[in-house]
């Protein structure tokens, strides 16, 4: 099952996928998805993103492999939905895409093996970690003031069941800027697979229903700019679109 | 007016005291720092970290001790964004005592999720009506010893700038709050210890530091 969260006619509904790809209110009425106003599949709590966690990606980025998971967390503000549009500020010149797996918790959990890790797991969406690299600086790096902008962590559309995701560790992922594939990886290169970073974040904390893990991008990383549209896909569990925007448009009244 | 309380996401902030600064000293302009910090260098504590005054904080296992970040949190009391240091303030409903607890760790180049993440991590008072912040007095106590006392006069940027650049990139909601620093290095208290943090015109939080839980 493919569940969402969406804003439709002054109310914030759940709905599903249906058979022929329309979105299914509770009701019965069936939507184009195109046409309604998507919001992140659900509310997120913590949200924790892992850096370098594909090794042609840390070799890209000239960094060696971390040899412990290298996670940071998200605040609710950076997180939005499908179709919906991310600012490129003016004085940025070298913001890119990253195309994630992201893992929704749907269980409490604390101090879980590898072994009983997958069973919290309620299942998967997919994110879009934008990062703006002239703001990076060396405190707690990757900074917020990278990866916690509004509006910067679009996510869905849509909330896979774990059932329908056999394998979470065979995924291709995929990134389109206006049509044109620019990043292509799978998640079987993930250095800490998505066990072993549940069994590490639960180590020290507890784990709780509506945490997210945003569990890294492969290489393939390019600017973005104004106008351009980036489609962000994991195989088996959705495609995610999002627009960027320049400071004219983001801040326009209308 | 409903009375707000702490129940968004609580965002913190090092290196914002000229004391931190002065520690440190000249190894910031030394990799992997190199130069000072220029935008506010912050970090989260998630949801799991709150715990309420009167709270026994289990140590993380194989921890022997934490450090006591003594603290002050801006509760707000509305959305702000793209906030200007003659608005900053109104847009807070309260203030709190905080004590963010941390594992001791000396660097500050990676995101410390595991030293300032784990459950309990963030001893909070609960709200109290905004005072004048300009000179407040921090005093840390442990067993009854105090470890550390910090005037919020030595803030790099105060409560007003810092809402001021923070809100420049990202929104704070109603029920978030914004530490406004901790010392670099602060105290630290192990099993057993009974802590108290205070302010004089505001008030005090009390908690205790327990055994790693098995």
């Amino acid at each position: 099952m493919k569940r969402g969260r969406i804003a439709f006619q002054g109310a914030i509904h759940q709905v599903t996928q249906a058979a022929d790809g329309r979105v299914q209110l509770a009701d019965g009425r069936l939507l184009n998805e195109a046409e309604v106003e998507w919001l992140p599949p659900v509310v997120p709590g913590a949200v924790f993103a892992l850096g370098l966690n594909y090794a042609d990606h840390a070799k890209e980025l000239a960094f060696k492999a971390p040899e412990v998971p290298l996670a940071f967390l998200k605040g609710p503000n950076t997180i939005v939905g499908h179709r919906a549009q991310t600012r490129r500020p003016a004085d940025a010149t070298y913001m890119h895409y990253e195309c994630e797996l992201a893992v929704v918790i749907g269980k409490t959990g604390k101090n879980l093996s590898k072994a009983e890790a997958m069973d919290i797991v309620a299942g998967y969406t997919v994110a879009n970690d934008y990062a703006i690299r002239d703001y990076l600086e060396n405190y707690y790096r990757p900074n917020l003031r990278v990866k916690n902008r509004d509006g910067c962590t679009p996510l869905g559309p849509w909330l896979v069941d774990a059932a329908d995701v056999p394998n979470p560790m065979s995924l291709k992922l995929t990134t389109r800027v206006n049509g044109k594939v620019t990043q292509q990886g799978t998640t079987s290169d993930m250095i800490f697979d998505i066990a072993t970073l549940i069994e590490y974040l639960s180590s020290f904390m507890t784990l709780n229903p509506g945490d997210i893990i945003l569990t890294g991008t492969p290489e393939g990383l390019a600017d973005v700019k104004a106008g351009d549209v980036i489609e962000t896909e994991v195989e088996g569990v959705c495609c995610l679109i999002n627009t960027i925007v320049d400071d004219q448009t983001y801040f326009a009244t209308v | 007016m409903i009375k707000q309380i702490v129940s968004g996401t609580v965002y913190g902030v090092v290196l914002n005291d000229r004391a931190s600064l002065g520690k440190i000293g000249e190894a910031l302009e030394a990799a992997p720092y190199k130069g000072a910090p220029q935008a506010p260098a912050m970090y989260i504590k998630p949801a799991n970290t709150r715990v309420p005054c009167g709270a026994a904080v289990n140590l993380p296992k194989g921890a022997k001790t934490v450090e006591v970040g003594a603290t002050i949190g801006l509760v707000m009391g509305r959305a702000a964004a793209r906030l200007n240091r003659a608005n900053a303030l109104d847009a807070v409903a309260g203030i709190v005592l905080a004590g963010d607890l941390s594992l001791p760790h000396d660097s500050y180049y990676r995101p410390a999720i595991r030293e300032k993440c784990f459950d309990g991590s963030l001893p909070l008072s609960s709200v109290k009506p905004l005072v004048d912040l300009a000179n407040l007095q921090l005093t840390t106590e442990i067993d009854g010893q105090v470890v550390e006392q910090r005037s919020l006069a030595d803030l790099i940027r105060d409560p007003a700038q810092l809402l001021v650049d923070v809100t420049e990139f990202m929104t704070l909601s109603q029920g978030d709050v914004l530490l406004v620093g901790v010392s670099y290095m602060a105290p630290q208290a192990g099993a057993g210890s009974q802590v108290k943090i205070s302010a004089e015109g505001v008030g005090s939080l009390q908690f205790s530091i327990a055994g790693a839980q098995a």
